[in-house]
């Protein structure tokens, strides 16, 4: 299991463009990934529960992935947030 | 599990949201509206009034009936304010009047001061403790978000399980087309209502209805099928999980195995369907739905199936020595 907390640094939070980059980039990888906010957990796999975390600019989710390529994974995923996911 | 906090404006809000009969309003300590609910129950202060404090159960809603303020008012008119004064020193979440009872105005002081919302509702208290009591459980039913989706076929709420691209959406979709319903795509969040049922929903109103089909994106159901293709929620009544065509494993041929799933402690029926090219799931899940439907009026197809070949065996059986060996009769 690894797990990451990351920071949504782009203004406009996570909308449909982003949520679609998380899931996609997230179906590369073998390992079950989920987000977690606030105790809401949800499978990165999926843009409408992606969506529905209404993850706001500043708001602070957690990575976690379980599986065989469980650490690429995550860096994957962290590597978006980093990016803004190519926004702003 | 997704923990939201309860507190007294939003019990307020359920009013506008005509989702209840609460016949709620605030009259007085308004600074008091944010403080949390944590506890689906409510109190009588009766024996707090009196003095006596002891299990004084201060988490709980208060509600003030006739009685109790009849005794308020002998309270307020002997001029003992104390034990109303020791009442707000607890962090109690709010108090509530029924029969559309004014408190003194020296109670509504002291719950000003002590910042606890006194509201008032027109309804008598029995019927008012019954309705907060029933609502207060459904919002404080144990609650789970599981990655799948719920429709309704021919009336029997089916959670559709799986991994990600294994088809649960195109399986709704083709469902849908069919004349069911949709209740919630991707995450479904379930609440166990009494104990024994469990009632499916979409997490969020703004995004409900609408599906992700790959090569499509996301689609309205609401507009592409008409209202009469979605349901707000629905009972969980039958789990079927679709999982990718696996030559190894033993797959349920005669339907006489009772395989369930357990959520929030609650056992619901499994099916395990495999998926592959060329097999009509939709298909396959609306024959599930109208057999568990005949299994719940009592008649089991397997079973009975059974029971016939049985029949059938032993009747055979007994016209044997009648015609020896020779069965060319």
């Amino acid at each position: 299991m690894t797990t990451k907390t990351v920071t949504i640094r782009n203004r406009a939070g996570i909308h449909a463009r982003p949520a679609a980059l998380i899931a996609q980039t997230a179906n590369r990888f073998a390992s079950e990934i989920l987000i977690e906010r606030d105790n809401t957990r949800i499978n990165a796999k999926s843009i409408m529960g992606i969506i529905t975390m209404a993850a706001s600019y500043n708001t602070q989710l957690t990575i976690c992935a379980d599986g065989t390529d469980e650490k690429e994974a995550v860096e994957a995923l962290d590597l978006l947030f980093e990016n803004k996911f190519e926004e702003d | 599990m997704a923990v939201k906090r309860f507190s007294v404006l939003d019990l307020l809000g359920l009013n506008l949201k005509e989702h209840d009969s609460l016949d709620l309003r605030c009259i007085c300590g308004r600074r008091g509206l944010v403080r949390e609910i944590t506890i689906p129950d409510l109190n009588r202060p009766g024996l707090a009034l009196s003095g006596f404090y002891d299990s004084f159960a201060y988490q709980r809603v208060q509600l003030f009936g006739r009685g109790e303020v009849a005794f308020l008012n002998k309270l307020v008119t002997e001029g003992k304010l104390e034990t109303i004064e020791q009442m707000f020193t607890y962090p109690l979440p709010c108090c509530i009047f029924t029969h559309n009872l004014d408190p003194a105005d020296e109670f509504s002081a002291i719950a000003e001061n002590s910042g606890c919302a006194v509201l008032q509702t027109g309804l008598d208290s029995s019927e008012f403790s019954s309705r907060l009591l029933r609502i207060l459980s459904n919002i404080f039913a144990p609650k789970i978000s599981i990655h799948g989706v719920l429709v309704e076929v021919y009336g029997l709420g089916i959670l559709i399980l799986g991994d990600s691209g294994v088809g649960k959406s195109e399986t709704a979709l083709e469902l849908i087309e069919r004349g069911h319903r949709l209740v919630a795509d991707d995450v479904v969040e379930i609440s166990c209502v009494n104990g024994n049922i469990l009632i499916g929903q979409g997490a969020n109103k703004i995004i409900g209805h609408h599906m992700e089909i790959r090569g499509l994106g996301i689609i309205n159901i609401t507009q592409l099928y008409g209202v009469g293709s979605i349901r707000e929620r629905k009972e969980v009544q039958l789990v079927a999980t679709l999982e990718e065509w696996d030559a190894n494993k033993v797959y349920d041929r005669l339907g006489t195995e009772k395989l369930t799933m357990d959520i929030l402690g609650v056992q619901v029926p499994k099916i395990e369907i495999p998926v592959k090219p060329g097999r009509n799931v939709p298909i396959i899940l609306e024959t599930a739905a109208m057999n568990e439907r005949l299994k719940s009026m009592g008649y089991f197809s397997a079973k009975e199936f059974n029971q016939n070949v049985l029949k059938w065996i032993e009747s055979d059986a007994a016209r044997a020595p009648y015609y020896g060996d020779d069965d060319s009769y």
